[in-house]
């Protein structure tokens, strides 16, 4: 068995919240826009994508991992795949266990999660090259940046399109509903004012990052 | 490289078989109380409904909760009389099948309603069967009228393309939807036309709650 191509790093903070935060796959690696522009017209599908995405996320991790000294490196994309059709199975099982109509709004998009290329995505850049608890460390704080960016689309959709938060009147009776927010263009305009908010927010810093280099450059 | 493979799939699916064994009673329980709903909302200004087997013997009131085969369910209004039948229906949509359940009504020979109990048509074009207002309008008085030796329709129900509707019998397809409203009719046409034959003498057994 070959050893690993690299020295085991030590497992620090960032390998949790690069996911979260400095790699967003959703805000900054833009990775997995289908989901993300489809399912987020309510704050409860955002979770519960978000959710199911995570554990798909956490399990062919773990498993790619694991079998990453055994998987020959000819059919490593399908055998990927494969575990992660896994997972989705299960599930889109676990789902239609819990909840039909939770089920019927999220559609077809659970099966898509395999298709998801932040997944396929951990498991090739990350997954296959690290240990176990590396990969569950960083795949979850991938799953929780993707989640958080569900959530972030989904409550303002949510507010601005039905004027509820999860369900609960959030306005008063004489809210008038955007009704465009909850549908498809909807996402398109929420995702682009995130978008520019953390481009701005980016720009921001490296220009005081600068501007602190002159100063400590005199 | 055979090994790793064989060993993947094997794993994978021993992962998926478990899930499946482990999460199928819970889910027949969701089924049956979506239909349960979906009963109440095909048949118009109802107060209760009872599940009936058909089969070569004719109708056999069963226990919806365990009951298997093809199942009809009554529903009738607050004085106990019959006001309507439903039924499942089931055709290949677009991506998969598409399950239904519709409502219908003796008095007028026509179908008052349909619900989605199961699709995942594409989001934003197929979908649309189940919300459509336009679309789901044609499904107040579908004719279903049998012939008069009351062996098939009177008129096979067919999906026309959008706008083209002229008969009663005509199903107005949703443009961009197009295989998805022709599964609707397919599954209609099918389901009466085998479903309505066996149940026309045997209606009489449904009339009065049981």
């Amino acid at each position: 068995m070959a050893a690993d191509p690299k020295p085991a790093q030590p497992i620090t903070m960032d390998t949790f919240l690069d996911g979260v935060w400095r790699e967003n796959p959703v805000f900054v690696m833009l990775l997995g826009m289908c989901p993300v522009l489809a399912v987020t017209n309510s704050v409860a599908n955002a979770i519960a994508m978000g959710l199911a995405t995570t554990f798909v996320l956490l399990c062919s991790s773990a498993l790619v991992s694991l079998l990453r000294n055994a998987i020959p490196k000819q059919v490593r994309i399908a055998t990927y795949i494969v575990i992660i059709a896994t997972f989705v199975t299960i599930v889109d099982y676990v789902i239609q266990a819990i909840s039909l109509d939770l089920y019927n709004a999220l559609g077809a998009f659970i099966q898509l999660i395999v298709v998801n290329c932040i997944i396929l995505g951990r498991a090739e850049a990350y997954a296959s090259r690290h240990r176990m608890t590396a990969s569950l460390v960083n795949s979850l704080g991938m799953g929780a940046g993707f989640s958080l960016a569900l959530l972030c689309l989904g409550s303002v959709r949510e507010l601005l399109g039905n004027g509820t938060l999860l369900g609960f009147a959030v306005f008063g009776e004489r809210f008038q509903p955007w009704s465009i927010m909850i549908l498809p263009p909807g996402g398109f305009f929420v995702l682009g004012a995130w978008l520019l908010l953390f481009a701005w927010l980016k720009e921001r810093k490296a220009r005081a990052a600068q501007k602190g280099e002159r100063i400590h450059g005199t | 490289m055979i090994r790793t493979l064989a060993g993947v799939a094997m794993l994978s699916g021993l992962l998926v078989v478990l899930t499946y064994q482990w999460t199928l009673p819970r889910i027949t329980e969701n089924k049956r109380l979506a239909v349960q709903r979906a009963v109440f909302k095909v048949i118009p200004g109802i107060t209760a409904h009872a599940a009936f087997r058909l089969d070569a013997d004719g109708l056999t009131r069963v226990n919806e909760a365990d009951a298997t085969g093809t199942l009809v369910y009554a529903g009738y209004d607050q004085a106990g009389q019959l006001k309507g039948m439903a039924a499942e229906a089931a055709a290949r949509g677009y991506q998969d099948v598409i399950r239904i359940l519709y409502g219908y009504s003796p008095s007028c020979e026509c179908i008052t309603g349909i619900t989605i109990l199961q699709s995942t048509e594409t989001p934003g074009l197929g979908d649309k069967i189940g919300t459509d207002p336009k679309f789901l309008a044609n499904f107040t008085a579908l004719d279903a009228r049998l012939n008069t030796g009351r062996t098939a329709l009177q008129h096979a129900i067919v999906t026309v393309k959008h706008g083209k509707k002229t008969e009663p019998w005509q199903i107005d397809a949703i443009s961009g939807a197009t295989i998805s409203s022709k599964a609707i009719g397919k599954m209609l046409n099918d389901s009466t036309q085998t479903l309505l034959p066996r149940l026309a003498g045997r209606t009489d057994q449904l009339r009065r709650q049981p």
